[in-house]
């Protein structure tokens, strides 16, 4: 094969576009099915969401909830105004405490029970989820930048 | 006292650097050997005031001076005193003091040992780094002065938070920054490149056991960041693609490319235009993992304490740097020579492949990280892009470029013999067939994609050392000549083989955890025996007790393999008192690659409590395979090659170079 410049050039545009029109593809296709969309228990509530979709949810762990049975954990994640029910199966994390914030990530099922595959809480005192922080501020319970840990249940509305 | 001497050396270190910024460039211009001979001296006396500086924190920290805030909010006195020493780093103020002595070393690296470098180029890349020290130095101190005082000073301190008190943190971040701010040597070196208006295979030789260095570094900083979480956070994953991972991810992507364009750079010439972008891009990648931890647009374990004047200072040094080189790029690209041809079927052509694939992969986890944030800037919508869409992108980017490792160093230079590259791999080829069913068989028939995984590891391991075997040539020279022929190869080969078998077995443990680990959550008692994988775990009992800063509650388990005891764990439960947090520590065995994990969850009302645990075959290659790839990397650093040093530029003029 005779080495042109030309064709190198030609030969380097082709395999990088090819190897580009994949990488885009892929992404393209990941993005539509893989990405999970954040909802809070009140969005789930008024808006209908397919069952099986991959979400996100955030808010409060509800006062008194909370039922462990076996490895299996059930509790109700609440934006002071609606709540979804969720269950888990797996460890909590070090910092999951009723009254606090908490974000799962999963599906909905067919009969509204939230099947969580990820359960993240604070990693340490001072931190809150920042999808929960937005949503508290949205719903007008968020107390400041101190800790949300006393109980937001009664600025319900 | 000390803080204020540390203050003082800091704004002295900032002064130098910029002397160092501006005076070498006029010398350069000029030619001038006084000017030029300013940034050596420059680079050496800002290590040793940046050094100054991070002592008198250090000191703050051992003596537990609470009357610096810095102090106070990150240590207590009962602290032990590792973690008072790592705690220096453990905090976003001491951190960045971290960074910038790192990237003070990396510069007084280059003024002790950048002897054969030509004058010019020298006063040149030690004036850029002279820039990226003068914006972080001002960053320190105009937002994050570790120095500050507390008046009156309280008589405790809060305590450093409980997941950093490990002996990771001694080793993660400096070997992290190590590699990050190792690449600003690249960067620095691109540039100047650019301001001469000059480059040649000599550059690549020099720019290349700096880049080989930070990669090496970066890579076993990434490991060790890896096993830290999986063994602290107790959640027993290894990789998590959180956006601070992929931080630190991408310049790895973007660096190993670097790696191997600079080679060809380095034997063929060729490859000059895209190897400097590339260390332009692989620099701009560590800022903007560094914009990305500190300025607090993530939450995750890594963020530190948030502050919007940061994030708006960080974010303006990386457009500087990032829009500043890519436009002097723009300008002066033109002004490079075009190196030599080759056919695509060549050792250029399989490295130009590798350039390709590493960097539509490291596209398509910048844009995963990237997006939910420009998402939400745009629209205010919320997504989380997590696993699996990384696993659905970077994962069939990836397969090609491992399937073509093996042939890369089989191909010729210039012009190579794809058919003769096959034939000599044909034992690869077997072995990796073989394992393919025997992996089938054991597993009876597991998931098929697992298989076909471990089958590219076997590809690549034996392909990495049959090359090397073929190099001896044992068949037709016999078996002592061949091992004399195999001692007298250059180190930088085995450098390839040995980093190229690593990458074999990182993958050959990443198949076999994802695919082949068991895992069991229950709820057990004292007395309780449970079966997990291979082993039937005994609960023998707890009991609880006090450390130095927390009270803890151990669980004691037997494990048991057909009924003989094989291990004893005690994963227990710590409450740090100060912070007032909970924590997990796992307690991990090791057999073999593979290993036992087990972590305890709530305490159920009767005496019970939750225990996770998981039998994780060859989980440690994931691991190993990475510092083998460190140890490819020194033992081509320490090629006679790179250490002799670069040809005299005398030499390289004689190659057609372009007109300043």
């Amino acid at each position: 094969m005779a080495l042109t410049r030309k064709k190198q050039r030609l030969v380097l545009i082709g395999v990088a576009g090819a190897v580009l029109a994949s990488a885009v593809g892929l992404v393209l296709f990941a993005m539509s099915g893989e990405i999970a969309l954040f909802k809070t228990p009140t969005d789930l509530a008024t808006a209908g969401t397919p069952p099986g979709q991959r979400l996100r949810i955030g808010g409060l762990v509800k006062e008194g909830t909370v039922q462990r049975n076996d490895a299996t954990v059930a509790f109700a994640v609440t934006d002071t105004v609606n709540d979804v029910k969720v269950t888990y199966k797996g460890l909590l994390p070090d910092l999951f405490r009723e009254g606090q914030g908490v974000v799962a990530e999963g599906t909905l099922g067919a009969d509204g029970v939230f099947a969580a595959d990820t359960v993240l809480a604070k990693h340490d005192e001072n931190y809150m989820p920042k999808e929960v922080v937005d949503s508290l501020k949205a719903q007008g319970v968020w107390e400041g930048d101190k800790e949300v840990s006393t109980t937001p249940a009664s600025s319900t509305n | 006292m000390t803080a204020e001497i540390g203050h003082f050396a800091l704004v002295l270190a900032l002064a130098l650097a910029l002397v160092q910024s501006v005076v070498p460039i006029i010398g350069a211009r000029r030619r001038d050997a006084a000017l030029m001979a300013v940034a050596p001296a420059a680079a050496l006396a800002q290590c040793a005031l940046i050094g100054l500086s991070f002592a008198a924190l250090t000191q703050a920290y051992v003596v537990s001076d609470f009357s610096i805030v810095n102090v106070v909010e990150n240590s207590h006195s009962l602290k032990p005193m590792l973690y008072k020493v790592t705690g220096v780093w453990g905090n976003h103020e001491g951190s960045m003091l971290l960074w910038v002595l790192i990237l003070a070393i990396f510069g007084a690296a280059v003024a002790a040992f950048g002897r054969n470098l030509p004058a010019s180029l020298k006063a040149n890349v030690l004036a850029v780094q002279g820039w990226v020290t003068v914006a972080f130095l001002a960053f320190i101190l105009a937002t994050s002065n570790p120095f500050l005082r507390l008046d009156p000073a309280p008589y405790e301190g809060r305590d450093l938070n409980p997941v950093l008190q490990d002996i990771g943190l001694a080793i993660h971040p400096p070997l992290l920054y190590l590699g990050y701010v190792g690449f600003s040597i690249s960067f620095a070196f691109a540039i100047a490149a650019l301001i001469e208006g000059r480059i040649d295979a000599a550059w690549a030789r020099w720019v290349r056991p700096w880049t080989l260095a930070a990669w090496c570094f970066l890579t076993a900083g990434i490991a060790m960041g890896s096993y830290w979480a999986y063994y602290e956070l107790g959640w027993g994953g290894w990789w998590f693609w959180d956006p601070v991972e992929n931080a630190s991810f991408m310049p790895w992507l973007a660096g190993t490319a670097l790696l191997h364009s600079a080679v060809v750079m380095e034997k063929r010439n060729a490859l000059k235009i895209w190897t400097v972008l590339l260390a332009i891009l692989t620099f701009s990648l560590s800022l903007l993992g560094t914009f990305l931890v500190r300025s607090g647009v993530l939450t995750s374990v890594h963020a530190f304490a948030t502050d919007p004047a940061r994030g708006v200072f960080i974010l303006v040094i990386l457009c500087l740097f990032i829009g500043g080189g890519l436009t002097l790029f723009a300008l002066r690209a033109s002004t490079l020579t075009q190196g030599g041809v080759f056919a695509p079927i060549s050792r250029e052509g399989a490295l130009v492949l590798n350039n390709i694939i590493l960097t539509a992969a490291c596209a398509s986890v910048l844009v995963g990280t990237l997006y939910p944030l420009v998402l939400e800037g745009l629209t205010g919508e919320k997504i989380s892009v997590g696993e699996p869409f990384f696993n659905l992108t970077f994962g069939p980017l990836m397969v090609p470029l491992l399937m073509a490792v093996p042939f890369g160093p089989y191909l010729a230079w210039k012009r190579g013999d794809l058919l003769a590259a096959t034939q000599r791999l044909w034992f690869a080829f077997a072995a990796a067939i073989v394992t393919v069913a025997v992996v089938a068989y054991a597993t009876s028939g597991g998931p098929i994609l697992a298989i076909l995984g471990v089958g590219l590891a076997a590809w690549l391991i034996v392909g990495a050392v049959s090359e090397l075997v073929s190099r001896a040539r044992f068949r037709e020279v016999g078996f002592m000549v061949g091992l004399r022929r195999l001692a007298g190869l250059p180190r930088s080969t085995y450098g390839t083989t040995v980093a190229h078998a690593g990458l074999g077995m990182t993958l050959l443990g990443i198949v076999a955890v994802t695919s082949f680990q068991s895992e069991t959550i229950t709820v057990m008692k004292p007395g309780d025996t449970a079966a997990i994988g291979r082993y039937q775990i005994t609960f023998d009992g707890t009991d609880r007790s006090r450390g130095p800063n927390y009270d803890q509650l151990v669980v004691h388990m037997t494990a048991r393999q057909d009924g003989v005891v094989v291990a004893k764990l005690d994963p227990s439960k710590r409450f740090y008192t100060v912070r007032q947090m909970p924590t997990t520590e796992a307690s991990i065995v090791t057999h073999g690659f593979s290993q036992l994990y087990l972590t305890l969850g709530d305490e159920t009302g009767d005496g019970g409590i939750v225990v996770r645990m998981w039998d994780k075959p060859l989980v440690t290659l994931i691991w190993l395979g990475a510092l083998v790839m460190m140890l490819g990397g020194g033992l081509s650093l320490s090629d006679r090659r790179l250490r002799v040093g670069a040809p005299k530029p005398a030499r390289a003029s004689a190659a057609p170079v372009a007109a300043e």
